[in-house]
Parts: structure tokens; C-alpha cells; sequence
């Protein structure tokens, strides 16, 4: 179906219909990355760079136009991400630890029942603690995902303070020697000072039990966020030591430009997706796989354009 | 903060124009580029954006904005007034049906705001009306959705009807429209399961609530947040279910909100309310001008106006 072309078909589309470089091109172009959500300053800045670069390799035909592009995209790819990390770090010694930060509905706890549902596979003892004290059901909800992935869960009533859940579950996985403690916290926007600074709280009481805790701070993003994705990190950032995002909902739209953005602006890998609602929606990030799916029919076509010529 | 390219960029337009006193065809032009980068930059949908810069280009040509002595003030202007217009100028109130009750049902995608945003109108329809209304818990499929509508009808003393998760959708909803047939509820409420507009499994089972129920208010409830993406979303529930209105969550956050724009322009139905809060009283009316405002920068802008 239409709504489900990828980035890579949308700018075949362009290539494929373009008469002249011009600025409409461009615009066109502008436009395409823009519809991929790949984030406003992304698409002016590539398209400002294709634009350059189209001119000093005077490329004129359709062809060259096309490669240009292609390649210059791939470049800029890779070498904003050369050295990001897209692994999940896990403590050497005791209990790992990883807090689960984001705006609201995101599906920070979606992502933490997934989650746990995998580390368990994998043969790890997983504890998990019901950090979100704020908002209606929430408890319920992380508790009714340990009773599906059937691990423990850390809660107190509703309204309790949510750093002094947090200390519990910490202690708990300390003393019973858990593997691994995935925290939920309640969903909040990046511009409440007030609940931003309780999470500040809820990082440092991790950290004050376990120096090198939480090994990983991972932002919720969902994937049909538009330039705000962008602002979400850059304020949880200041707040947290966020070490990795967590793409959800990619199910959801087949633009996935905004992983782009997030390289381009952020320096902040991505190293889960989301897609979709089961125990077995979430997989690691590969990069080179995504490279693949975003631009892989792309590069296809222009092979095959060549092979017509 | 992060939108401060966007003024200065309107300024610099805006101040080249009013500097020359005669103004050519490119610089309208540049400074259409910058209306529709503010545009883009608000996560305006680009087609979108593509025909409401051509609409206000037209309307600041006719005008003949070009030879007016304030050019920028007027294109401004223009923008602005054309961006209200799209948005429907006037707030739209609920609907109400003639007999009791009045059957609202809330769709969208998963995460949006929907179960919070009916416990918010619940709440609205008892303080303003003093109505009775009955909650229809129709999300079987999310882990404790059920909880987190009984947690919030607990909170502003309003039913829950529940048939816990073992039992259809469709049935749960036939069954409280008997019990608010039977309470005399002057107002049934429908929650249901966040899903995507391309699940066809369950866009389905919202077209079977429909027939059944056939609801005074279908409101699609939007993340204010949402990108590009929202057209297709907009499109895609205005398509099978044919909504009546719309509700944009999320706005207390710092988003500029292009997506009212965008679902306004894709649906034609009016965007009914704004949440701007996790609480229950964080609901409020959409006022078209006030988003186009918003959308704009306008704050920015008015202070353009009056420097120019
Ligand atoms: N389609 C899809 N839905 C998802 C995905 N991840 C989460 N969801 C859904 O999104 C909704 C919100 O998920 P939650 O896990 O409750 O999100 P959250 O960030 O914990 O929300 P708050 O705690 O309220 O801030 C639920 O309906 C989830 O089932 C995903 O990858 N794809
Ligand atoms: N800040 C803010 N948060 C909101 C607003 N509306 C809803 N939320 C929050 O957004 C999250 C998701 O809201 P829900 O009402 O659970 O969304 P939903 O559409 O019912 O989600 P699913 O049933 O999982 O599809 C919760 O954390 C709410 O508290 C709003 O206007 N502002
Ligand atoms: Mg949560
Ligand atoms: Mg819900």
C-alpha cells in the first residue's frame, strides 16, 4: 500500500521522475527527507550537501544525479555513526540495572515486559520494579507483564514515592542476586521541571546503591514522533545519562527517517526497536541491517537503471 | 528556544522586504520559503504545506501585498488568517442526541491519550451538565486497561461497565448500552484498544461498534507530537470510521503542533478539544485561532508586526 512505502521507495520515486537539477528539485528532495521524518535540520542540512556536491562532480545526468545522491546519503550515515555503540552493556559483577526513561504512551513499559520476556529466554534472572506510581493502572499494567513473562515485580501502592520503589527493588536485586532490574517510570514531558527533577532523584538513588548502575539509561522514543523526538532527547539527556534510545511503534510508519535525525543530532544509538505489541515485538538494532532497509531499494534500482543504459 | 532559527529567519525575510519599500517577485518568494520551512519545522504535513503556500501566495497576489507599503505586515497577516480558516474558525461544541444518551467513542493509535482523555470529558460533561455518564471499558487487549479506566472512574465518581477481557468488544458494548438504556445514563462513553489504521483485524471490529452502537461522536485523539505521519493516521480512521472530530493530547508539552494542521486538512472534521495534562481537569475547548498562533510562532510574529 502507499502508506507503507519506505524512505528507500519515495526517493526512487523522486529520482526516477526528475527532469532538471534545479531548485525545485531540491525542494523536492527537501521534501521526501522531510516526509521520512528524518527531522527538519537533517533534510535542510543533506540537501544543502547534496546540493554542493551534485555541483562539484557536475553530475548532470539522471544517472550520476542519482548516484551522487545515493552515496552521499550512505556516507553521511556511517560516518555520523562510526562510533556508536549499539549494544546493550551488562554489569561484570552483581546486578545489572536499566532505567526506562520518556514522554508520555511512548511504551516504556511495553518495551520493559519484551524485554524482560528476551533476558529471561536467555537464561537471566530479571526483577523489575513499578517505578510509574503516577499514573491510573500502571502498577497493574508492569504487574500484569511479570505475571505473563513471569518474573517478579517491585510495587507499592499507587501514589508511593516513586524513588523509594526504586531503592526497594534495588535492594532486592542486590540481596536475592537478580541478574538484571529493569525500572519503569511514569511517562513525563521533557519540559515539567519538576518531574524531570524527580527522575534526577530516581537515577541518583540507583547509582548511590550501585556505583556503576544503571549501565543503561534508555529513552523511549516513538517512532511517529515528529521534531519533538528531537527535543525529548536533547532535555532527558541533560537530565540522565541516557546511553541509548528505544525505538517504538516502527510498526506503525514505514519512514523510519528519524533514526537518521537521531544520528545526525544527537549522537545517541539506537539499540532497540519496537514493533508491535507482543512478548516478541522487540529486536536488537542492527545498523547495517536498517542501512539495508532504508536505502537497500534504492541502490537496487539504480543498479538496475544501469543495466537498462 | 528551538525554534529560534525560525524568527530570525522571518525577521532577516521580513526586514529585507521593508527595507527596499518596492518589493520583487523573489523576494516573495524567499519569503515564502521561509513560511513554508516554519511550516515544516511545526511538522505541518509537506503536502500540506504545499497548498496552503500556494493558497496564501494567491491571496497576497490578488491583494497586491507587492505594492502595499507593508508588505511584510500583510503577508503575515494573510498567513495567519488563512491558517485559522483552514483550522475552522470557530470552536465546534459535542453533540448531543436528541434521546438519551448520547453514545461518544474514543479511537486512535496506541498511546495516544484516548482512556485518559474519556475519563477528562466524563469529568467535563458532569461539571458542565451535570450529567450521568456510563464508561464502557472496551479495551480487552492492552495489560490493564481495564484497571486504568476503573482507577480513573473511581477518580471522578463516574461507572465503569466491564466484562473483564474474555469477552468481545463488541458484546461488552452491546451489554452497557442495555445497562445505560436500563440506568437511564444520559451519557455512554466507549473506550477501546489503541491499533493501528492499517490493522485491518481490528478496524474491523471498530466498524462492528459502529453499527452497533452508532455513535454521536467518533473522536479520533491524536498526539499533539505526532510528525508527518499524522495524515495517514487522520486519513486512515476518517476512512473506515468515519470520525466526527478530533481530540489533540499532549499539548502542555512543547510541541508546535503542525499536526492539527495537517489532520484538519486531510479529514475536514474539526478538532473538538486539547489535552493539556495527565489530570482530569487538563481538558480544554480548541480555539483555531490560538493553534495557528501556536503553530506560527505567533508570539514571535505579532512582535514582528509591530517592529516593522
Ligand atoms: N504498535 C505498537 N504499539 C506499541 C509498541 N510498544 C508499545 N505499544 C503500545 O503503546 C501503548 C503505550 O505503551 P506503554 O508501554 O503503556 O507506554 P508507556 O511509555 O509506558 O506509557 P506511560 O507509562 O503512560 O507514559 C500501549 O497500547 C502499547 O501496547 C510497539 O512497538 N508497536
Ligand atoms: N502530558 C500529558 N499527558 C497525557 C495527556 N493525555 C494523555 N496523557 C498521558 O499519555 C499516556 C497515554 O495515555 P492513555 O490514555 O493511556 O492513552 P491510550 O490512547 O488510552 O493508550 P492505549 O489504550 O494503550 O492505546 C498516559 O501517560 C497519560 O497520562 C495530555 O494531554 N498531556
Ligand atoms: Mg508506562
Ligand atoms: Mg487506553
Amino acid at each position: 500500500a502507499k502508506s507503507r512505502q519506505t524512505f528507500g521507495d519515495k526517493l526512487n520515486s523522486l529520482l526516477a521522475n526528475f527532469r532538471t537539477v534545479d531548485e525545485d528539485f531540491f525542494d523536492d528532495l527537501e521534501e521526501t527527507l522531510i516526509e521520512s521524518d528524518v527531522g527538519f535540520e537533517t533534510a535542510v542540512k543533506i540537501s544543502d550537501e547534496l546540493r554542493q556536491e551534485v555541483k562539484l562532480k557536475n553530475a548532470k545526468t539522471k544517472q550520476a544525479v542519482s548516484e551522487v545522491i545515493i552515496q552521499k546519503l550512505i556516507e553521511l550515515y556511517e560516518q555520523e555513526g562510526a562510533d556508536e555503540d549499539a549494544k546493550l552493556h551488562f554489569a561484570t559483577d552483581g546486578p545489572t540495572v536499566f532505567l526506562f526513561v520518556g514522554v508520555n504512551g511512548v511504551g516504556k513499559t511495553t518495551t520493559i515486559g519484551k524485554l524482560a520476556y528476551q533476558l529471561k529466554k536467555t537464561g537471566k534472572r530479571v526483577l523489575l520494579a513499578a517505578g510509574d506510581t503516577f499514573r491510573a493502572g500502571a502498577i497493574e499494567q508492569l504487574a500484569e507483564w511479570g505475571r505473563r513473562v513471569e518474573v517478579p515485580v517491585v510495587q507499592k501502592p499507587a501514589r508511593s514515592d516513586p524513588a523509594s520503589v526504586v531503592y526497594d527493588a534495588v535492594k532486592r536485586a542486590k540481596t536475592e542476586k537478580f541478574d538484571v532490574l529493569l525500572v519503569d517510570t511514569a511517562g513525563r514531558l521533557q519540559n515539567k521541571v519538576n518531574l524531570m527533577k524527580e527522575l534526577e532523584k530516581i537515577s541518583r538513588v540507583i547509582t548511590r546503591e550501585i556505583p556503576t548502575a544503571p549501565q543503561e539509561v534508555l529513552l523511549a522514543l516513538d517512532a511517529t514522533t515528529g521534531q519533538n523526538a528531537l527535543t525529548q532527547a536533547k532535555q532527558f539527556k541533560d537530565v540522565t545519562p541516557v546511553s541509548g534510545i528505544v525505538l517504538t511503534k516502527l510498526d506503525g510508519t514505514a519512514k523510519g527517517g528519524i533514526v537518521l535525525a537521531i544520528r545526525n543530532e544527537l549522537h545517541l544509538p539506537v539499540k532497540l526497536v519496537g514493533l508491535g505489541e507482543q512478548l516478541d515485538d522487540l529486536q536488537n538494532f542492527d545498523p547495517e541491517k536498517f542501512v539495508a532497509g532504508l536505502f537497500g531499494g534504492l541502490l537496487q534500482s539504480t543498479d538496475a537503471d544501469q543495466q537498462q543504459e | 528556544m528551538a525554534f529560534e532559527g525560525l524568527t530570525e529567519r522571518l525577521q532577516q525575510a521580513i526586514g529585507k522586504l521593508k527595507r527596499k519599500g518596492k518589493v520583487s517577485e523573489s523576494d516573495v518568494n524567499e519569503v515564502m520559503r521561509e513560511i513554508r520551512l516554519a511550516l515544516l519545522e511545526a511538522d505541518v504535513n509537506f503536502q500540506v504545506v504545499k497548498d496552503f503556500v500556494k493558497d496564501v501566495r494567491k491571496k497576497a497576489t490578488g491583494a497586491k501585498v507587492l505594492e502595499s507599503l507593508t508588505p511584510a505586515q500583510q503577508i503575515v497577516k494573510i498567513v495567519n488568517e488563512q491558517l485559522t480558516e483552514v483550522m475552522g474558525q470557530e470552536a465546534v461544541p459535542l453533540q448531543k442526541s436528541e434521546k438519551i444518551p448520547t453514545i461518544i467513542m474514543m479511537v486512535g493509535l496506541q498511546g495516544a491519550g484516548k482512556t485518559t482523555t474519556l475519563g477528562k470529558l466524563a469529568l467535563k460533561l458532569k461539571n458542565e451538565q451535570h450529567a450521568r455518564p456510563l464508561l464502557i471499558a472496551g479495551d480487552v487487549y492492552r495489560p490493564a486497561a481495564i484497571d486504568q479506566l476503573q482507577a480513573l472512574g473511581q477518580q471522578i465518581e463516574a461507572p465503569v461497565f466491564s466484562l473483564g477481557t474474555d469477552v468481545s468488544p463488541v458484546e461488552i458494548v452491546r451489554q452497557g448500552l442495555e445497562l445505560a438504556q436500563e440506568k437511564k445514563n444520559d451519557y455512554v462513553l466507549i473506550d477501546t484498544a489503541g491499533r493501528l489504521q492499517i490493522d485491518q483485524k481490528l478496524m474491523d471490529e471498530l466498524k462492528q461498534i459502529t453499527q452497533l452502537a452508532h455513535p454521536d461522536e467518533t473522536l479520533l485523539t491524536v498526539d499533539a507530537m505526532t510528525g508527518q505521519n499524522a495524515v495517514e493516521v487522520a486519513k486512515g480512521f476518517n476512512e473506515q470510521l468515519n470520525i466526527t472530530g478530533v481530540v489533540l493530547t499532549k499539548l502542555d508539552g512543547d510541541t508546535r503542533g503542525g499536526a492539527a494542521l495537517s489532520i484538519r486538512a486531510v479529514t475536514g472534521k474539526p478538532i473538538k478539544f486539547i489535552g493539556q495534562g495527565e489530570k482530569m481537569t487538563d481538558l480544554d475547548v480548541f480555539y483555531p485561532d490560538r493553534m495557528a498562533s501556536r503553530i506560527l510562532g505567533m508570539g514571535d510574529m505579532l512582535t514582528l508586526i509591530e517592529k516593522a
